[in-house]
């Protein structure tokens, strides 16, 4: 398999007043080319810093501390604006969490895809009209030719989402980093969007990195899984391996956390505790306050790891006798 | 009954700009307007102190059902109850002592929350506005210990709402409808930017206030072992119409409608890929709706009469209502 994208050991910093905030610490991830990868964990974790950092949109107060991104062959986080432009948008598209914050309010939904077609290829206004309107197709938004001439607020917020991904497929990309892609759809239309993008995956070789709450879709979607926790990867590895065996212990508490494994009380459980802010990320294992399995050598930072299930984890306790008791 | 819902309708003209309404046709000029109907004629009644569930395709007006309930839209026709008083045709100052007992979680979390406030100030907001003789110190007590059920950090009371996560910025929506301690919430897709295990601790919350405060809620969410878990009542909703209105465990252990069973049948499942049955046919739009049964285009079970005629909710054993001819006639 060729390798579509690299990064490597790449952090991510916020620069406030009082302090530094580290939200992505030292993260390296890989995609083949027709690969998808599914990115899990906390609410506040990194996932969607990652995402933008891997485009090099990050901006002040937030910066790229370390690491690079190289993307078909080309180290990417090294580009200037300009060089980047080019590739954002066009052989790397990202689908952003909130629709409404990529939508411009004041301009028709046409205006604003024809406009982002444009930006990266030579295409009269007739041209790209049909263009639009086979993606509008493609995502099931029902009478295209009106809605092209309708502003954001008029859309539902699945049809918002939809047009999202729409404007994402636009330019035929070679990599799409979709950030909870499908969380205002249906099911239905969630499981036709998320055959589309399977489709383009295996026919086109399109890579996929799919970041989403919804565990159930990421195992149905994705090859490989990514669990993160405070801003580091904390599981690594096959989808079924983490699904059907999950080695670290927030893994263990996400799954646990399941309607479906809701005791018979009705209560769900919960995994205890927040995540601490950034600010106060404890030092050695991030997830050491809240995990029942913590012991003193939980104060020294864990790496990722080979565990028994074939899985990567960062934890002590892994693969030794407690753990299975968890 | 807290809540009831008679027969409400709510239109948006999407005609655009003035002169996009006239049309040259056979030598004349004519007027032509483009209406959306995005709730049809909707009958709901929600209990106090129980959680009534709205699922539905995207876009068959769930978010314009709530906000038309809450009055942040003007019906075009039915009524609203609360607690029996009439208030869709109330003033916004009659409505006021309304506005503290009812509270609104939004969809869109990064659209309903001022960029420009702390989160603080968000937070305290309501509360000034509805309890304004509530002291200093008691408001930023209750501000920091909703904070702390939703599971945010209180010493972020000076950040900014583009400084979080989308389930951070989601859970302080959340935090904003309880601060001012209402009876009945609406809560549009309030935990679908949350990982499931905060997604646990915000509806253990939901139901520990529920069973402490009889607080009443009207739940819209797409992910539906969740509605399963939380909900009395499940009312399914297609093109802007109510298809079937059922007690939680009718729905999921029998769905009747034929739109119920292809959207359960789609329900993605650990693990497995979904052999969900495909919806064919042309999916419609509330810009102009087909005639007869709303959903006669897409269902496998269509017949003449369907394409005609528009069926009605009505019961079936078990008590759910169903709207379906196909049920009526027995061969579903
Ligand atoms: N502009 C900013 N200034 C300060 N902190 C920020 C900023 N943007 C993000 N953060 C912090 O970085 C962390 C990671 O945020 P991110 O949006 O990547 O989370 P996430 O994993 O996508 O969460 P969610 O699942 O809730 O969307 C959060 O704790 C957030 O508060
Ligand atoms: N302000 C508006 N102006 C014009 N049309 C609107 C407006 N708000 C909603 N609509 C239309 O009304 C219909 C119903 O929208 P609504 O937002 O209620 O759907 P929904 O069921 O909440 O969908 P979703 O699950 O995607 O959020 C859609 O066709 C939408 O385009
Ligand atoms: S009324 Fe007819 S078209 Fe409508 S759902 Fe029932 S069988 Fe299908
Ligand atoms: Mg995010
Ligand atoms: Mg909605």
């Amino acid at each position: 398999m060729e390798k579509l994208l690299a990064i490597n050991k790449l952090s991510v910093d916020f620069t406030l007043r009082e302090s530094t905030l580290r939200a992505v610490n030292k993260v390296s991830l890989s995609l083949d080319r027709g690969e998808r990868l599914g990115i899990v964990g906390e609410s506040g974790a990194g996932k969607s810093v990652l995402g933008f950092s891997i485009i090099n949109l990050i901006s002040k107060p937030g910066r790229i501390a370390e690491g690079s991104v190289i993307f078909q062959g080309e180290e990417i986080s090294a580009y200037s604006y300009e060089q980047m432009r080019r590739v954002r948008g066009d052989r790397i598209s990202m689908i952003f969490q909130d629709p409404m914050m990529t939508l411009n309010p004041v301009l028709t939904i046409g205006e604003q895809m024809r406009e982002s077609l444009k930006a990266h290829m030579e295409v009269s206004t007739a041209q790209a009209n049909e263009i639009c309107l086979e993606k509008l197709r493609k995502v099931y938004i029902p009478s295209p030719e009106k809605r092209l001439e309708q502003y954001p607020h008029e859309f539902s917020g699945g049809m918002r989402q939809r047009i999202i991904i729409a404007i994402s497929l636009l330019t035929n990309p070679a990599m799409i980093i979709a950030d909870e892609p499908t969380t205002a759809l249906d099911v239905t239309i969630q499981a036709e969007i998320m055959e589309l993008l399977l489709e383009l995956c295996e026919t086109e070789q399109m890579g996929l990195i799919l970041i989403t709450h919804d565990l159930a879709v990421v195992s149905q979607v994705t090859q490989r899984i990514a669990v993160m926790y405070a801003g580091t990867i904390v599981e690594l590895g096959r989808t079924e391996d983490i699904i059907t065996h999950p080695q670290h212990p927030y893994t263990i508490g996400l799954l646990g956390a399941l309607p479906q494994r809701a005791g018979s009380s009705g209560r769900l459980n919960q995994i205890p505790g927040v995540m601490p802010g950034l600010a106060r990320i404890p030092r050695g294992c991030p997830f050491k306050n809240r995990c029942s399995l913590a012991a003193e050598i939980c104060a020294t930072k864990p790496h990722l790891r080979k565990s028994s299930s074939g899985s990567e984890a960062a934890c002590h306790m892994v693969g030794t006798e407690q753990s299975t008791a968890a | 009954m807290l809540v009831r819902i008679r027969n409400l309708v709510k239109e948006f003209d999407i005609t655009g700009g003035w002169l996009d309404q006239f049309r040259f046709s056979g030598g004349r000029i004519e007027r032509e307007k483009t209406i959306v109907r995005a709730v049809n004629g909707v009958s709901i009644d929600i209990p106090e102190g129980r959680t009534v569930s709205v699922v539905g395709e995207s876009g068959c007006g769930k978010s314009t059902l709530a906000r038309t309930v809450m009055r942040l839209y003007p019906p075009e026709a039915g009524e609203v109850y609360y607690r029996e008083q009439r208030i869709d045709n109330l003033s916004s100052k009659e409505l006021k002592p309304f506005r503290t007992r009812m509270q609104m979680v939004f969809q869109d979390p990064y659209a309903s929350l001022n960029p420009r406030m702390t989160l603080g100030k968000i937070l305290r907001e309501p509360v000034h506005f509805h309890q304004p003789k509530l002291a200093k110190g008691e408001v930023r007590d209750r501000v920091a210990a909703v904070m702390e059920q939703v599971g945010i950090d209180p010493d972020w009371q000076s950040r900014y709402p583009h400084e979080l996560s989308g389930g951070q910025r989601q859970r302080i929506s959340i935090a904003r409808a309880l601060t001012v301690e209402p009876e009945f919430i609406v809560a549009d897709e309030p935990i679908a930017a949350l990982d499931v295990s905060i997604q646990a601790q915000i509806l253990n919350l939901m139901m520990d206030l529920q069973e402490e405060h009889k607080l009443t809620y009207l739940f819209i969410s797409h992910d539906l072992s969740v509605v399963e878990h939380i909900s009395n009542q499940v009312a399914v909703m297609y093109l802007g119409c109510l298809c079937e209105l059922a007690t939680a465990e009718e729905l999921f252990s029998g769905p009747r409608h034929p739109y119920t069973q292809a959207l359960l049948s789609a329900i993605p499942r650990l693990g497995k890929r979904a052999g969900h049955e495909r919806l064919s046919g042309d999916v419609p739009s509330p810009i102009s709706l087909p005639p007869g049964c709303v959903f006669h285009t897409r269902c496998r079970h269509a017949r003449e009469r369907c394409r005609r005629e528009i069926p009605v909710l009505s019961e079936v054993e078990g008590g759910s209502r169903v709207a379906c001819h196909g049920v009526e006639e027995g061969r579903i």
